[in-house]
């Protein structure tokens, strides 16, 4: 499934522009450094910390896309961020447990 | 690539907006001149979380990445107050980052050991008052 694919789905949001990156995981966690040392490249990063780190850190991991799960969503500059930097960005209602789960399940 | 290049970075101080731009720039720089991603990745990784921690522990400072045929070297030099127990400080999950920059998701104590973990060879030289220098080699 791919990044589009995966904005097609009805509980993901769009926030930035999609890709039609491969995801081939998905990844769970706030805290930054430990999502720097383990995300993946590749994975779809569920996560409720949207600041300008979470970005830098999508970059440098090369993960496929971040999902802003409970509600979260970035301010508008870093949806500018994200989009000149192609960083694909959804949201969600959907708990970190259950965004990861459906996820999961569309692979 | 056989000739040594060097670059250059200014962290200022508290600069959280401006956090991962040197690790970008890096990343870009080594992409183009065809480095292994494996070897991007690390270098982004180590370079980053000492970027982020130049500004958080200390008042920002300077970065200087040499890349030469065989290894990238990065020097993060701060002039921040210094780390009292290096040891203690290298352990997972030892962090005093305040709470503010905990409520931004720092703090989880994994930056040195990311550090660590991803380069072939780490150093730190500090001292109380004066400052830390923080020297990586990552063999490419
Ligand atoms: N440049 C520095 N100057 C002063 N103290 C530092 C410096 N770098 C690290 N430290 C000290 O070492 C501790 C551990 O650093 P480390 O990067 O592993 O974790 P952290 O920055 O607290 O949290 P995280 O990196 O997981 O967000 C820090 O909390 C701080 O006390
Ligand atoms: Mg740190």
């Amino acid at each position: 499934m791919t990044v589009r694919d995966l904005a097609n789905i009805e509980e993901f949001k769009q926030v930035s522009d999609m890709t039609d990156t491969e995801i081939t995981k998905v990844f769970c966690c706030d805290l930054l450094s430990i999502a720097m040392g383990k995300a993946p490249a590749g994975s779809a990063w569920v996560t409720v910390m949207a600041n300008v780190n979470t970005l830098a850190v999508a970059t440098l991991t090369d993960v496929a896309c971040i999902i802003l799960a409970e509600g979260v969503s970035l301010e508008n500059d870093l949806i500018e961020k994200a989009k000149e930097e192609g960083i694909a960005v959804l949201k969600t209602d959907l708990s970190i447990f259950d965004s990861a789960l459906l996820i999961n399940k569309s692979l | 690539m056989a000739e040594v290049m060097e670059l250059n970075y200014t962290i200022s101080n508290e600069d959280f907006t401006r956090a991962g731009e040197a690790s970008s720039d890096v990343k870009k720089k080594l992409k183009q001149l065809g480095v292994s991603p494996d070897a991007i990745r690390k270098v982004a990784i180590a370079l980053y979380e000492g970027e982020i921690n130049m500004i958080i522990h200390a008042y920002g400072g300077k970065i200087t990445v040499t890349i030469s045929e065989d290894a990238i070297t990065l020097v993060l030099a701060d002039k921040g107050p210094g780390i009292a127990d290096v040891e203690k400080a290298m352990q997972a999950g030892f962090s005093t980052a305040p709470d503010k920059v905990r409520s931004l998701g720092f703090g989880a104590g994994m930056g040195l050991p990311n550090m660590k973990k991803n380069s072939d060879e780490m150093d730190i030289k500090t001292e109380i008052g004066v400052g830390t220098t923080v020297t990586m080699v990552i063999r490419i």
